[in-house]
This record gives C-alpha cells, structure tokens and sequence, in this order.
C-alpha cells in the first residue's frame, strides 16, 4: 500500500512543475514582452502563447484546489499569511489574462501601448510573487500551535525571498525567450538568439547568487540531502541540464535547450520539496508546529477519493494537453496573426 | 453592523463571486448554442451556419477569457479570507473544487484554443469535437461547483472528527456528497438560468441587426435558434426553480420563510406574496399583495396546512429577510417574463410577423439585461439565505474567516478589486461593442483555387502603392490580417 500522505505531496510536486514548466515560459514571454518595440514583433510574441497560456495557467488553479482538498490546514495558513503577496498575484493574473485577449483589439496606439505594459508588468510580478512565496516557505512561516499564521506583512517581504523572487523572474526569462526562439522565424528570431545568451547571462549570476544566499541564510534547507543521500543526484542532473543550456544555444537546437530548461525547473521544484519535505509549512516560531503531510492532511478516505479522481482524470489532462500543443505546433506565421 | 473582519471578507466575496458569475452562465448558455450551430452546418454544410459558429464564438472568447481571470480569485479565497471555513470543510469541500480543475477547468481551456484559434488547422469536424468538449467542461465545471455549494446548503455524507486540534467534516460516503439533497435540484435550476441567459444574449445581438437591417439571413437563423432555447429554458428555469423552492421549504425551512418574509406561523393556510417590502421590525410586509394559500399549495399541494413561519425559530439562527425577500421576488418576476416575451417571440414567429414588429425586437434587445439580473438575484437569495450559517446548521461564517487578517488590508484589495472590475467591465463593454458593429464574417471559407484569389494576390503583389507602404518589411511578408 502506498502512502497517501506521500503520494500527495508528490502529486503537488507535480502539479507545480507541471505548471513551472508551462506557465513558466508565458511569464517569461510577458517578462521579455517590453524589449521588443515593433507592434507586429509585440504581436507575434503574443501568439506564440496565444492558444495556450489559458491552458497552463489551470495547472495552478488544479495546484490551489489538490492542496484545498489533500491539505487543508496548509491551504488555510499559507494563503491566509500570504494574504497580500497572493491579492496581488491575483491582480496581476487577472491583468495578464485580459491584456492578453484584448490587447489587439483595438487599432489605437494608447489602448496598445497600456496592454503591452500591463501584460509585461503582470507577468513579471507574477513571476516574482511566486518566487517569493517559495523563498518564504523555504524561510519558514510564524504558525502558531493551532495553524494559524500570525506574523505580519514585514515577515514576509525579507531579503531572502525577494532574492529567490528575483531568480525566479530570471528563471522565466529564460525558459519564455528560449520558447520564443522555437516558435518565431525571420529576423526577429535571429535578434532573439543574443536575447538568449543575455537571459541566460542574467539566470545564471541570479543562481550562483541565490544558492550561496540559501546556504548561508538558510541552512536547515539542505538537511534533507544528507538524510536522503540519493538526492543528489537530482542536483547532479540540474547541474547538467544548466550546463547543456548554452550548449544547445551554441549549437543551435533550441528545442533541447527547451528541454533542458524545462527539466531545470522541474529540478528547482523536487529541490524545494526535498528541503521541505515531511513539512508543508515549517514553523518558523516553533518546529514542532510545523504542518506536515501527516499532522495536516484530509482523512484518508477523501485522499483516496482524490487519488481515484487523479488517477482518472490526469491521463486525460495530459493526452489533451498534448494533442493541444500538437495542433499548435510549427512556428507562428506572421500572416496569422490572431492576438 | 460594524467593519470588521468577518463583514470586510464578506463584501470582498461578494463582490468577487457577483462580477465572476457575470460570466460563466452567459459561456455554459452560449458553448450549447454553438454546439447545435456547428452541429448543424456539419449536417447541412450552408455557410450561413459556420458563420454563425464563428461569430458567437468569437463573441464567447471574450466572454470565457473573462470568466478565466477573474475566477482564479475564486479558487484561492477561501485560503485567503476564511481559513476557519477551509480547515472546516476541506475534507469535503476541497476535493469537490479539485474534481472541478482535473475534470472541468483542463478540459475547456484546452480545447477552448483549438475554438478560437483551429477553425484553419484541424478538420470541421475535429473542430466540433471541441466545441463540444469546451461546452462539456463548462457544464462539469457548473456540476462540481453547485455540488459543492450546495453541500453547503444541505450537508450529507460526512461525520465530524476532531483533527488537528478543531473540530472537522469528513467524507464518509462520497456520493452522498455529490447527491446531497439541495444539489439535482439546484443544478438543474442554475444551469436552466445560464441557458435563459445564452439564449436571450443572442438574441438581444441577433434582433439589433434585425433592426439595423444587417447580416439578416445571419441573424434570423440566430434569432430562431436561440428563441426556441430561450423558451425551452425559461419555462425548465421555472419548473426547476419550483423543485428547487420546495426543496428549500423541505431543507431549509427558515431560508424560505424569509425569501416569502413570512414571520408569522398561521392555523391556516399560507399566502403568496406577489410584491411588497418586508418590514423585519415591524415582522410586517408592507405595499403587499398576496395571493391567499397559494404558498401552502406550492410547497405542500395542500391549501390549509400552514407553512413554517419565522417566528417558529430561534432569533441567532435566523437569516435577514428584506434581501432574500426582494431578490427571490426580483427573479419570479423576471422568470415570468421570460416565459412571457419568449411564448410572445415564438407565437409572433409562428404568424411570421416575428421580424418586421419592431418594437418586440427592441423588447429583445433590451431584455439580455434581465437574466443578468435573474442569475446573480438566484444566488444572492441562496447565499444570504443561508445566513448565519456557511455551513448550514454545522459552521457560523463568523466562525469561518481568517481571524488574523488585517481589516485595511482586505479593505484595500476591496478597493482595488473594484477598481480593477469597474476598469474590466468598461473594457468588456468595450471590445463586446466593437465585435458586435463590426459583426460576423462574410463568407468565412472561400475553397482555395478560387479565380478572384488568385486575382486578389496578382493584384496585391502588382499594385505598387502596397510595395511603397511595405518598404523594409522584405518580399515574403505581408502585413498582419486585420483582427475580427
């Protein structure tokens, strides 16, 4: 018998790489949005997500209902402490989603001009939001005794996870510019080529930066790899799918450069749930306060109905999710253009 | 009352789940609509149908990309705002919101892009494979979601346990859940109103061109169409919406006694109030016009038994009465309208004078307002209703809310939410109005091969103005089509 409690924190992790990896590269095309200043250029940038960024973003919808369910004291504590990080992520998703749609709408240049900035700004606060939650997470949270958050405002917003926001930000660049390299053609691919080595450039510094941060500031996120040695495998692997990174952009396959980008952040993902794991939420007043998968879970009857309901349902989600990107596949033409 | 937490959470659900639910009835009415459209222009194959398709779907785009954004709110405020209620209910609740997202949310916006964005890459009848499966998704996403509610309203299926130091609800039968007693009936009704309002949307669109002398093979067929499903769905919306009352009367006895603001128990019979405006003070209603022992007959078939009165229960757990009173009454009046002006629409049509009498046409125009009102009035009854309690009999909402919340910060995101909304709402107005003048398509699908093609792009490349304009652009590239 498999236990339930692990199973779902590893459907999580899933549910969080799954949309890592997806809704990460439409961040990162909403964060590199702005560089371009040709309306058609803005445009194709657009399309490139256009049929999909709807899609993606119900990974992190999926991701808030599975921890409601399998969760729900984690649910109630993080994203009540979170309370003002998460009114903003929402400001920015609602943004993004609109100025996305309606954006090309109209022909005038201010209607354009305020969408394309709302679009990018969105996108990059969302990408730092995230960030920011993880870094706060990893930092630990005040939770008192019956797991309720008690801290305030200015616990949250410390130097630590606006770093990791910061590198998170970074992170999405990289994966939307290199996306925007294997969907576009022409000219405006070949000035995307550099955009590449730039984005990796500044990922790059944000990841030295923000592993030698987390060492120092907090350590206690690396006591899980000496429990679990096999970990480090995974770190063994990130490090190589960095590594062959610029290699690909050398070599000029973006496609396995995509790939490797898209296994880094899985990596991130299974790195963040190693240092967390058995806690969801690590109290930072007093670890035995902490919420675990198993002081904080649903009862397992309902997390077996759950593992039943994703046993059904993720086969679906992912045969459609792929059959979706296989229609959308090919570059985006400029003669089609919808958005 | 006074502004504190659990008041500011409350205003800030409202407010979020009253402008979201503009939306998703208006995708579930219109995604049946456009099933039967395409269905038919696969049968027939007459282009008048594909452009029909088209365009609504066109229209439902906007529609469903505002239903997306702002319904991401819903999924994370109940962490947000009530984390009493979510540590409460989770066990039962959450995975009724994640059968939702696995089931529903993944299926629609997926398939949703090969709507909007396929009609040039997969096959017509790929195409209508996803129409039906974005109209499917939003219909799941509607069953889960009234699931889920109306648990809420009539729990079953659970026991209380004590787990991480409070008391919680736990599933113990999982389809006892899903049929709760509240929750057939409550479906039926909500989705017969987001047909109702599908319906009359086209045809408030179909009758402005009608007047206007536009597209009018185009939006006669839409008109026709959609008139049937509005009459169809309003007399099912009025039906179900009786089901739906009674069961109230059977489950939720002091729910219905103030949407009937009926405060004292009588030996006889019980009147049905046809208007007027509670007094709670006075446990009077006031300008009122009842009709005698008509509610006894509706809930009990029984002219003499008398119905539970207010007054039967006690004060601390009884809902306000003068909202659930008028916005119960508000969407009665409006159902019966619907019935009404659609059993008008459909005689007029049968005489053929349907189109040429131009005042029902304005009528039509006009009235796509009223399901609005009606859909948001049903779930505001439900809702307030249902007050004091979030979870019926088992949790007070203000034992729900998140204690620990600051009140100006949930009064900021209130301010800025209704900044952000007015802004949304002015823009949806905006881009509506501009697909709507613009209108459908002419002809959407032109065989390749055609002589005027290929003349339209011999004179394209020869016209030497166009060259001029292009400049630098290079030979290949021609300028971006226009956006529909």
């Amino acid at each position: 018998m498999i236990d339930l409690h692990i199973l779902w924190f590893l459907l999580l992790g899933v549910l969080m790489a799954g949309y890592g990896v997806l809704d990460g590269f439409d961040l990162g095309v909403g964060i590199v949005h702005l560089f371009v200043k040709d309306d058609l250029d803005r445009r194709a940038f657009m399309n490139a997500i256009g049929p999909i960024w709807d899609g993606n973003e119900v990974w992190l919808v999926v991701f808030g209902g599975a921890l409601f369910a399998a969760f729900p004291p984690v649910y109630a504590a993080a994203f009540t402490g979170f309370y003002a990080p998460f009114m903003m992520l929402l400001f920015a998703l609602i943004f993004r989603g609109v100025s996305l749609e309606f954006r090309s709408k109209k022909q005038s240049k201010w209607w354009r001009g305020f969408w394309d900035i709302a679009f990018s700004f969105a996108s990059t606060a969302a990408a730092f939001i995230f960030g920011v939650a993880v870094g706060g997470t990893l930092r630990g949270v005040p939770i008192d005794g019956a797991g309720s958050f008690v801290g305030k405002l200015e616990d949250l917003f410390q130097p630590f996870p606006m770093i990791v926001g910061l590198f998170a930000v970074a992170t999405c660049a990289l994966h939307g510019t290199i996306y925007l390299y294997l969907k576009l053609e022409g000219d405006l691919q070949k000035r995307l080529h550099n955009w590449m080595w730039s984005a990796f450039g500044f990922f790059i510094i944000c990841y030295i930066f923000t592993t030698i941060m987390t060492l120092i500031f907090e350590p206690h996120a690396t006591t899980n790899f000496k429990k679990y040695p096999l970990s480090w495998i995974v770190v063994f692997l990130q490090v190589l799918a960095i590594a062959n990174i610029p290699r690909s952009i050398f070599l000029n396959k973006p496609l396995q450069a995509f790939v490797s980008s898209a296994c880094t952040i899985i990596a991130f993902t299974f790195l963040f749930g190693i240092a967390l794991f058995p806690n969801l939420l690590t109290s930072s007043l007093n670890p035995e306060w902490s919420l675990t998968v198993y002081n904080a879970s649903s009862s397992p009857l309902t997390l077996k109905i759950m593992t039943i309901m994703a046993a059904i349902g993720l086969p679906f989600v992912v045969t459609y999710t792929a059959v979706i990107y296989w229609v959308f596949r090919g570059k985006v033409k400029r003669e089609h253009l919808q958005y | 009352m006074p502004l504190d937490v659990v008041l500011a959470s409350r205003i800030q659900f409202a407010l979020t789940i009253m402008f979201h639910y503009i939306f998703p009835p208006l995708t579930i009415g219109l995604s049946v609509l456009m099933v039967i459209m395409e269905g038919m222009f696969l049968k027939t194959r007459k282009p008048v149908y594909e452009q029909m398709a088209r365009f609504w779907t066109n229209i439902f785009a906007v529609n469903f990309a505002m239903g997306v954004a702002t319904g991401i709110v819903m999924e994370f405020q109940f962490g947000t705002n009530w984390a009493g209620y979510s540590k409460f209910v989770g066990d039962v609740f959450g995975s009724a919101l994640a059968a939702e997202g696995i089931f529903a949310f993944f299926l629609e916006s997926g398939f949703l892009s090969v709507l909007v964005f396929g009609w040039e890459r997969v096959r017509p009848i790929v195409h209508f494979i996803a129409t039906v499966a974005v109209s499917l998704g939003s219909i799941f996403s509607a069953i889960w979601i009234v699931v889920a509610n109306s648990w809420q309203q009539t729990p079953a299926g659970y026991k209380l346990a004590m787990a991480h130091g409070g008391l919680r609800c736990e599933i113990t039968d999982f389809w006892a859940v899903v049929f709760n007693p509240s929750a057939m009936p409550r479906l039926s009704h909500t989705l017969s109103g987001a047909f109702v309002l599908g319906a009359f949307v086209v045809m408030s669109i179909s009758a402005f061109y009608i007047l206007r002398g536009r597209f009018t093979d185009f939006a006669r067929k839409s008109f026709t169409l959609a008139l049937v499903m509005g009459f169809i769905s309003s007399v099912w919306a009025g039906l179900a919406g009786d089901t739906q009352a009674r069961t109230v009367a059977f489950t939720q006895p002091e729910k219905l006694a103030s949407m009937e603001a009926h405060f004292h128990t009588e030996k006889h019979g019980t009147g049905l109030y046809m208007f007027g405006l509670p007094d709670p003070a006075a446990q009077k209603v006031n300008f009122a016009v009842q009709i005698p022992d008509m509610l006894s007959i509706l809930v009990y078939g029984d002219p003499n038994r008398p119905v539970t009165a207010l007054d039967t229960f006690s004060p601390d757990t009884l809902p306000p009465v003068v909202i659930p009173f008028l916005s119960f009454h508000i969407m009665v009046a409006l159902g019966s309208y619907f019935v009404a002006l659609t059993a008008l629409g459909l005689f007029m049509l049968w005489r053929k004078r349907l189109f040429e009498t131009r005042w029902l046409m304005w009528a039509f125009v006009w009235s796509v307002i009223g399901p609005f009102i009606a859909n948001e009035a049903g779930w505001v009854t439900a809702e307030v209703g249902r007050q004091p309690w979030i979870v019926y009999h088992l949790l007070r909402t203000k034992d729900a809310v998140s204690q620990t919340l600051p009140v100006a910060h949930i009064l900021i995101a209130i301010v800025a939410f209704t900044l952000i909304y007015i802004l949304l709402l002015m823009v949806w107005v905006n881009v509506l109005h501009t697909k709507i003048s613009h209108g459908p398509a002419q002809a959407p699908s032109k065989p390749p091969g055609k002589p005027t093609d290929l003349l339209d792009t011999a004179s394209f490349y020869i016209d030497p103005s166009r060259d001029l304009l292009r400049g630098n652009l290079g030979q290949e590239e021609l300028p971006a089509e226009e956006n529909k």
